[in-house]
């Protein structure tokens, strides 16, 4: 995973609250066999939609994308992360995220900023005023700003300190737990011989 | 001191702890599908790590299976490509494989409960949010990502910050014709979608403890609809009995010795929770729900709200949208709202119990003419047990179509699909915008509800029916 510590790109508002992994990316495109190519399913039925924000050119290369409370609700799919992801954007700025999701974005490398809901407003009320204004997430600083001078938006954002730590120096996590392997050992002698098994030898 | 049940179970299974740092956490099962798998595997392969326990793993295809024509290839070369990708990698990982065909193949949450494989006080953790389900057995039991069904696969471990817990005490009994899944949709209407986020929720209390497994299962695969981490039940006899004698239960001494560590498992007296929710079962009533997630529930005898109906700003503009999506005049009775398509089946509500409540509303009737009823159990194991007991002929008498085991109708991605517009009455878990297939309408709700909807043509109770049943012609008495 690579190390991510400040990115600047262009704010997406998206003005909805409760937006389920199914709408971030429709269980008919988690066919793949692969981490990429769900660019196409992203949020893929309002793409139909002529005025929906990702179809307006000017946030064709948008990069942070700011939306409502409950961001990534439902099912389980990392496929979310990876169409954002694949799709170009590198944060998501939401008032709340729903667990699965937030744990997936921080082992799969997007940073899901979490702010108090009115500097979400904020946000959005700035991006819609002067479309393609960008956005900074500095993972270093834990702060998000957007604009520039008088009038920008500035406020610290909510991320625990073990996942940033990680997104900072761009770990990974199977290579940490492998080396506690000696604990796991250990803890595997412990287990009660009752505990079932799949296979039986 | 005093630990609630969700506390035992996790203390036990912590690995390694260190300040600042989540705990290590070992998984004692690990379940695995093919649509959230392929990834991680290849991850493995690159790495060149092994999967370290095996014998903790068990793999099987539900997702992107057909219902229909079970037993030819796959006619969808993309979907035939994933399908026959788990088959490969479990061959290739040594992980044991119950393939489409196969007697134990089915969704993975019925599959787990049903070998005997899920236990009280267990880790257990899937690619797939309503893993929630297995906490009905005093497990704590959640969905992971793909990174996670590597970390998994390669440790047995993962790495979690200890969650808060909640419990959620439900005082009464359930009135007869209201189920648990009325109740669970009841709950997350009353909490929202994002009430139990950060929480290992415990349902307790005497509705729950009058509840039997299958029950329990369809209100903790529920869980993550309301946000929480997990859902889990205290084992009672209820759980024994449903485990003793299953495949992979524990046999002779083990079983002594396993039931006598599984009766300890319940949250101690002084113990406090982070949060308390109590709610009365006798005060509820089917519940079914109108919008576009699961918190947007009303009673059957309701009728559909209108935006001004909510005070909070942002439940407002999401009562506006999913109005929109869902083709409703707020005002208009639940029980006026025509249905096309109506779905028993999947890891809320595909298991024999749920099947032999929906034949004992169907037997004798007839599906409403414009209605289609589509059938489809669980697992192989839970068809061949209904078609044993007639319940398959009961369903195709009636104009139902029964099918092949799998999540069929639950997510559109497997050719069980609604068309645009087609709206359907389901008893699985989400109504989202698209989940059952690109511009479908999903009214979620229970068995009974499910079965009497069929027949009535629009949202029903089996109490709407009695008029339309022809005297001598059976019924639901």
């Amino acid at each position: 995973m690579d190390a991510f510590t400040s990115h600047t790109g262009v704010g997406v508002p998206l003005r909805r609250s409760n937006v389920d992994t199914d709408q971030i990316i429709p269980a008919v495109y988690l066919k793949r066999v692969t981490r990429t190519g769900f660019e196409d399913g992203l949020f893929a039925a309002w793409r139909n939609d002529p005025d929906f924000v990702l179809n307006n050119p000017v946030y064709a290369g948008g990069s942070v994308l700011v939306a409502g409370p409950d961001f990534g609700t439902g099912s389980s799919r990392e496929h979310a992360v990876w169409a954002l992801q694949n799709y170009g954007f590198r944060a998501v700025i939401s008032s709340r995220f729903a667990d699965i999701f937030r744990g997936n974005s921080g082992k799969a490398g997007l940073v899901a900023a979490q702010v108090d809901e009115k500097v979400v407003q904020r946000i959005w009320d700035l991006l819609e005023a002067a479309p393609g204004t960008t956005v900074t997430v500095d993972l270093e600083a834990r702060t998000v700003r957007a604009g520039e001078g008088e009038g920008c938006v500035e406020a610290s954002f909510d991320i625990d300190d073990y996942t940033r730590w990680r997104l900072l120096e761009g770990l990974d996590d199977i290579g940490i737990t492998l080396g506690h392997e000696a604990d796991i050992t250990t803890y595997e002698g412990s287990r009660p011989r009752w505990k079932p098994a799949t296979i039986h030898s | 001191m005093a630990k609630t049940l969700a506390e035992k179970v996790w203390d036990e299974h912590v690995v390694r702890t260190a300040p600042e740092e989540p705990d290590l956490l070992y998984i004692d099962l690990h379940l695995i599908h093919e649509v959230t798998s392929p990834q991680a595997f290849d991850g493995l392969r690159l790495a060149g790590r092994p999967v370290r326990r095996p014998d903790l793993t068990l793999a099987t295809a539900d997702h992107n299976v057909p219902t229909l024509d079970f037993d030819k290839p796959i006619a969808d070369p993309v979907s035939r490509t994933q399908v026959e990708t788990l088959r490969r990698n479990a061959e290739e990982f040594g992980v044991r494989l119950h393939p489409l065909g196969d007697v134990e193949q089915g969704i993975v949450h019925v599959v787990g409960p049903q070998l005997g494989l899920t236990q009280p006080g267990m880790t257990i953790v899937c690619g797939d949010s309503h893993t929630s389900t297995h906490g009905a057995f005093g497990a704590i039991a959640f969905g992971i990502g793909t990174s996670e069904v590597e970390h998994v696969l390669a440790t047995q471990t993962l790495m979690q910050a200890k969650p808060k817990t909640m419990a959620v005490t439900i005082e009464g009994s359930l009135p007869d014709g209201v189920t648990a899944k009325d109740l669970v949709l009841t709950l997350i209407a009353h909490t929202g979608t994002g009430g139990g986020q950060g929480y290992i929720v415990e349902y307790r209390g005497p509705a729950i403890d009058e509840l039997s497994m299958e029950a329990r299962m369809t209100i903790c695969n529920m869980s993550i609809e309301w946000g929480a981490k997990a859902g889990l039940i205290a084992p009672d006899q209820t759980t024994f009995d449903y485990i003793q004698g299953r495949p992979e239960a524990p046999k002779g001494e083990d079983w002594d010795a396993a039931v006598a560590h599984w009766q300890t498992l319940v949250t101690d007296d002084d113990a406090v929770f982070d949060k308390e929710l109590v709610l009365d079962a006798s005060e509820m009533t089917p519940f079914v729900t109108w919008g576009t997630n699961p918190g947007q529930g009303v009673p059957l005898g309701a009728s559909v709200p209108a935006p001004e109906d909510f005070e909070d700003p942002g439940d407002r503009v999401a009562a506006e949208k999913a109005l929109t999506y869902m083709g409703l005049e707020a005002g208009t009775p639940m029980r006026e709202i025509p249905v096309d398509t109506v779905f028993v089946g999947s890891c809320t509500n595909g298991r024999i119990e749920d099947l032999r409540l929906a034949a004992e509303v169907i037997k004798g009737r007839k599906v409403a003419e414009d209605t289609r009823l589509l059938v489809v159990p669980g697992s192989v194991r839970v068809r061949l047990q209904a078609e044993e007991e007639g319940l398959d002929v009961i369903f195709k008498d009636a104009g139902g179509e029964w099918r092949g085991a799998g999540c069929s109708m639950c997510l559109g991605m497997n050719p069980d699909q609604l068309a645009p517009e087609e709206r359907s009455a389901s008893t699985s878990n989400r109504n989202f915008e698209g989940r059952q297939g690109k511009g479908g309408r999903t009214h979620l709700v229970s068995i009974p509800v499910a079965a009497a909807t069929a027949v009535r043509g629009r949202l029903s109770s089996p109490a709407d029916l009695d008029d339309l049943v022809p005297a001598g012609a059976g019924g639901s008495n």
